[in-house]
């Protein structure tokens, strides 16, 4: 009971820590914050370019591209950022040391990451909500929310595989997630079908469990889908989620053995 | 039962730099074999120049490094086999004090006491009780890390530690690079907290007069050998001709310790 109050606790911590980072950083929030909402109202604004009829739909098609991969991209780049920004500050020595499980920190870490996400997702949201008219009547909203939701499991097993390579080095590790992430957002089709890919990328994107929640989500927001229809999807996402989690889990936790025996946890002295 | 038992301890890293495409350079031993054992309630220190690996040693027994020979326990808890089990007992106070720099002492002390599944109010008490024995100014304890002073960093990471009530301090070179009332105030602080609390402390040096004040045993470490194991008063008897330790030092390793600190601080 004790151990389970400790644990609760520490994955407390690790959730009131980041927030308070970002009241620290508020300046810096609402600037990208603003960016966002910009950056996915000039996307969809290119569903305008083309007249004719559908454009509310091309509107539609690319805002959810830009809702989406602002929720998925916050979600796996703040799993990562939260070791990199312990291996800058020189502080993952002391989390580390902390008589918690791993599993423990790395929970806070990731249930952080979605109330985050979803906050900035949220703010985009509510910016293209007011800018564009969109055609929402055919959509079937808790179809959508359903996929939005399945799919945190599988890019949370993507983050802890991303949050091994700051946690070997600040730098190259930080350099290494964006790199990731940019081959998630080529391949995945987040703004455009992946018919358009070459051949050969379109097999790999296949692999981006983005591919498959963004085709859901349009399903549900362009056609109508419902859940019922939606549900193989959702089923695959969480399972793609049931092997991604416990084998990010693996991974960092062999990382992090390998870095006990080669020092790589230190910032210096 | 010993507080620390290390058994032929040996440690080598590869240098920063070295990549398995490339010729590979030689590894750096940190530790070459050390063997010692701390009672429970002892103060043991180790003075060392920088490199000598009184910090690897210090790692070992955080369960932060893996040896790569040799046995560490905890409490009879061995370190690799048994992290979990040794971390429940220890705190550290590194030399760098880190922390979340924009964040203030208390944010930073929250974060930590709730990792050790501390209740947050009764944690902010003991906190401040901490901060202000160590002479922090209260208006301090709210703002950010970055506004403090190195001493006053230290003084947060000091309580960062005592917070959780650590069987095994662990404290590496505290004081370096510290003015000498925060010094003082930090030495003051140690002494009280082995009279109360009974703490075991392994305290790594380049003082000789913190070493001489605060420590039982004094070990002298260097190229991860100890070459000397006595009381600071055997040893200057023994090697510093009764000149005190640090003439004990300078005989045993032929190194001026206070030049480096200064040049450190």
């Amino acid at each position: 009971m004790i151990t389970l109050r400790t644990e609760r606790r520490a994955a407390a911590a690790v959730i009131y820590r980041n927030f308070s980072l970002i009241r620290r950083y508020l300046g810096w929030e609402l600037v990208f914050a603003f960016y966002n909402a910009v950056n996915a109202l000039t996307i969809g604004l290119i569903g305008l370019t083309q007249p004719g009829p559908g454009q509310g739909m091309r509107v539609l098609y690319l805002s959810i591209g830009a809702l989406l991969w602002n929720f998925l991209s916050v979600l796996f780049f703040e799993v990562s950022n939260s070791v990199m920004w312990e291996r800058w500050e020189g502080t993952i020595e002391y989390s580390f040391m902390a008589p918690i499980r791993r599993v423990t920190y790395l929970f806070g870490v990731c249930a952080y990451a979605i109330v985050y996400g979803l906050v900035r997702t949220l703010i985009v949201l509510v910016a293209i909500a007011l800018f564009f008219h969109l055609p929402l009547a055919q959509a079937d909203l808790p179809g959508a929310l359903l996929v939005l939701a399945a799919s945190s499991v599988p890019f949370i097993g993507l983050g802890l595989f991303g949050a091994i390579m700051p946690m070997l080095s600040a730098e190259r590790g930080a350099q290494a997630t964006q790199v990731i992430q940019g081959v998630i957002l080529l391949v995945s089709g987040i703004y455009y079908p992946i018919s358009v890919l070459p051949h050969w990328l379109q097999a790999v994107s296949w692999l981006s469990p983005a591919t498959y929640t963004l085709n859901a989500v349009r399903d549900a927001a362009l056609r109508g889908a419902g859940v019922a229809s939606l549900l193989p999807t959702v089923l695959g996402l969480l399972a793609a989620g049931a092997l991604l989690v416990p084998a990010g889990l693996y991974a960092f936790s062999i990382a992090e053995r390998y870095a006990l025996r080669a020092g790589k946890l230190k910032r210096n002295g | 039962m010993y507080a620390i038992e290390c058994l032929d301890v040996q440690k080598q890293f590869r240098p920063e730099g070295d990549h398995p495409w490339r010729r590979r350079k030689e590894k750096v031993t940190a530790l070459a074999g050390i063997s010692f054992t701390v009672e429970e309630g002892e103060c043991f220190g180790i003075l060392g120049p920088n490199g000598s690996g009184k910090s690897t040693l210090i790692r070992l027994i955080s369960t932060l490094l893996v040896p790569d020979a040799g046995v560490v326990r905890v409490f009879g808890h061995d370190v690799t086999k048994a992290p979990h089990e040794v971390r429940r007992l220890i705190h550290r106070v590194s030399v760098e004090a880190s922390f979340f720099k924009k964040l203030s002492a208390q944010e930073n002390l929250d974060y930590a006491s709730g990792l050790y599944g501390l209740d947050r109010m009764a944690a902010r008490q003991r906190a401040q009780e901490i901060l202000l024995r160590l002479g922090l100014p209260k208006d301090k304890i709210r703002a950010p890390l970055e506004e403090m002073s190195r001493g006053q960093q230290q003084k947060v990471a000091i309580a960062r530690a005592l917070l959780t009530s650590p069987t095994l301090l662990l404290l590496d070179e505290p004081t370096t690079g510290l003015d000498p009332r925060s010094r003082r105030d930090v030495q003051e602080f140690i002494e009280e907290i082995r009279a109360t609390d009974r703490t075991t402390i392994i305290l790594s040096t380049h003082d000789m007069q913190e070493a001489q004040r605060l420590c039982d045993r004094v070990a002298i470490i260097r190229g991860g050998q100890f070459i000397a194991l006595d009381t600071p008063t055997n040893l200057a008897a023994r090697y510093g001709g009764g000149n005190g330790l640090e003439a004990a030092f300078l005989a045993l390793s032929g190194e001026d310790l206070s030049l480096e600190e200064e040049l450190e601080a």
